[in-house]
């Protein structure tokens, strides 16, 4: 018998019912809803009656549309306060714990969830939201599902899925000082394109991924929909059993050491066979940075924007053949389900202690959640940032999607740490250049795209 | 669900790579626009020009694809984000079936939950089936999900479980929910091997 992948072990564990054809109706074990998608999920399933089934496995937190503005407590305008409170009363109507404003928490949910211990290796986790791939790094099933799937949840606790194929994406070598993990994600999206990986569920492994802390390897299966994949994943390991211990919903005592034992047998086994395997040499590359309006227009940031793609370039404001390096930006935005962890506010900190952001650039900082802003401002980094005139916001998606009006100004550059450059994303007209905490925070500085390794010594 | 069996009706060539669901319907109208307006606004970035106007250059502005009910689409469409508001706005304009080489995951999914049918085929049949859809003498498609054709003659997969559920606009809900016998023994034996999943 061939070795089975983590994948393999992870789904036949959650099947309920084969509906045939490669079909199965899988068990949730832990669903994750936020304000935007949650309420309309929870609109949808009294309208039709039905009362929702397991409310125990579902928490909530408010992120897509609240105000991240310094001191704010709820939405940014009327019709977002009334979301909220929609989603806060049919929670509490259901019996959902909600992680509420001014809580701790709350945040990003793709963050709070592992922060909370919510997210364990081997679950099957779903959201109303297409980054949930970020849970797969804890070594969990997880993927994003649209309104109705998410009503289906919450009436029946099951999804009905189509096993996908299994991908294995080795990161090999050890990334040069200033290559971070979003750089190793983006690396492999310009390698594969963003449809590289559409059918899989993508497994990331290699001695690159195993020396990532877990808010790296979060980061890294974050852009798994980047590449096309609803699902990333990255095996249990030591990492994963310490960061997760001692979190408000891991297990705990002889339920910990139960959850453990069984964590320890889902790595795929040595003889496990993928569909597709692609490999990168983390040791070769630089810092990344997109130049156009798909996540897979990426270069390193010693590089040259390429001529192949005209409307994107149209789009952007740049030329076939100029560097990258020197491009002026007016806003740079530290945030996101990506990039919004302590280690990221740490590491961006590090570039800009002692510096000034340039005068033109307008610069945010987002912390993912209620309780990394607390342990950030324990460390003084927020003064850090308020001393280099950027701006240290309260918890929420922000301006990575801007749904609660974080918005880059039309035709204004921003190097951001989020997920998406597409057309209009950040804004109409907004130019948005991907890139790691650390490029972001060196852009500010100097007012330009710049490649960070210059700022390291 | 309403259902889904033969369509015959005007198809619009619209071959743009890697079209995303921000793209389809942004942001802001996916906060408080009724699910029946939001094909007003479906690829407004596209079809309006700032200050209103619609762009005639936009296919769906230019006469002859007023009312198509077909998209012949390019690769990965529907790629990003998992706003079901992206099928809302399409199926709001009138479009039933989609045809593209391939398509963002989540949004495929959203498809079927609206009676949408989002066909996938080569791309070279989906290049030729737009030069038809561009053709001056264009024709309208006929799309026939019983016999899995397009137009009589090109052939194209689906899943038995999809297309029985919409040709019968079955409701994937109502089905689930008549499996809780099921879904209940799963619990029971699952609570025995892993406890640690349940709340005490």
């Amino acid at each position: 018998m061939t070795g089975r992948t983590l994948l393999d072990k992870i789904w036949d564990q959650h099947v309920v019912e084969d509906l045939g054809e490669g079909v199965q109706l899988l068990h949730v074990d832990r669903h994750l809803m936020h304000e935007l998608s949650g309420h309309r999920g929870q609109l949808e399933l009294r309208k039709r009656g039905i009362r929702m089934r397991d409310p125990g496995l579902t928490i909530g937190s408010m992120d897509h549309v609240v105000s991240t503005a310094p001191g704010a407590k709820g939405g940014n305008a009327a019709w977002a306060d009334k979301m909220i409170d929609t989603f806060r009363t049919e929670s509490r109507q259901a019996g959902v714990k909600v992680y509420d404003i001014g809580q701790d928490g709350q945040g990003i949910v793709h963050v709070v969830g592992p922060e909370l211990g919510f997210t364990l290796p081997g679950v099957t986790l779903l959201c109303g939201d297409s980054h949930t791939c970020t849970h797969g790094a804890l070594g969990a099933l997880a993927w994003g599902i649209g309104t109705s799937e998410l009503t289906h949840v919450l009436a029946t606790q099951t999804i009905v899925q189509q096993k996908p194929k299994t991908m294995r994406a080795r990161f090999d070598g050890q990334p040069a000082r200033g290559v971070t993990a979003k750089d190793l994600i983006l690396a492999l999206i310009g390698k594969i394109g963003t449809a590289g990986g559409v059918g899989c569920a993508v497994e990331y492994a290699g001695e690159a991924i195993r020396g990532l802390d877990m808010e790296g390897r979060l980061t890294v299966c974050n852009l798994s929909i980047e590449l096309g994949a609803k699902i990333g994943m990255i095996a249990p390991d030591g990492k994963t059993y310490d960061y997760l211990k001692g979190r408000r919903h891991a297990p705990a005592g002889a339920l910990w050491d139960q959850a453990l034992a069984h964590w320890q047998t889902l790595p795929s086994d040595a003889g496990a066979r993928f569909d597709i395997e692609h490999s990168i040499d983390c040791s070769a590359l630089a810092p990344q940075i997109t130049w156009g309006t798909s996540p897979e227009d990426v270069i390193g940031v010693d590089g040259k924007v390429p001529g192949n793609k005209p409307e994107a370039l149209a789009y952007m404001g740049l030329t076939a053949g100029q560097p990258i390096a020197g491009t002026r930006v007016e806003r740079v935005f530290i945030g996101s389900c990506t990039n919004s962890r302590l280690p990221d506010l740490r590491a961006a900190a590090a570039i800009v202690r002692g510096r000034k952001a340039a005068k033109h650039v307008k610069a945010w900082v987002v912390p993912g959640s209620w309780r990394i802003k607390q342990d950030a401002e324990a460390e003084g980094l927020h003064q850090i940032f308020l001393a280099a005139g950027f701006e240290w916001r309260e918890a929420g998606c922000s301006m990575c999607v801007g749904a609660n009006g974080d918005l880059v100004e039309p035709l204004a550059r921003c190097v951001s740490t989020s997920n998406r450059n597409f057309v209009g994303r950040q804004g109409p007209q907004a130019r948005t250049h991907l890139a790691s905490p650390e490029m972001a925070a060196a852009a500010a500085i100097a007012g330009e795209i710049v490649d960070v390794r210059q700022f390291l010594n | 669900m309403e259902k889904f069996t033969t369509l015959s009706a005007v198809a619009a060539p619209f071959l743009q790579k890697n079209v995303d669901t921000d793209f389809i319907i942004r942001v802001e109208r996916c906060t408080g626009t009724p699910k029946e307006q939001l094909g007003n606004y479906a690829f407004e970035m596209a079809r309006f020009l700032p200050g209103g106007a619609e762009n005639p250059e936009f296919v769906f502005n230019q006469p002859r694809y007023r009312g198509a009910r077909i998209m012949v689409c390019g690769e990965f469409f529907g790629t990003g984000s998992s706003r079901e508001m992206a099928v809302w706005a399409i199926a709001g304009m009138g479009v039933r079936c989609l045809i593209a080489p391939s398509y963002g995951q989540i949004f495929f999914s959203n498809c079927f939950q609206n009676g949408v049918l989002p066909i996938t085929l080569p791309a070279a049949t989906v290049e030729a089936l737009a030069r038809e859809a561009a053709a001056p003498e264009a024709k309208p498609f006929t799309v026939d999900l019983e016999r899995q054709t397009i137009n009589g003659s090109v052939r194209f997969e689906i899943g038995a479980r999809r297309k029985k559920m919409l040709l019968e606009g079955l409701d994937e809900i109502g089905l689930t929910l008549a499996l809780e016998p099921k879904i209940a023994a799963f619990q029971a034996a699952d609570r025995k091997r892993r406890p640690w999943i349940y709340p005490a």
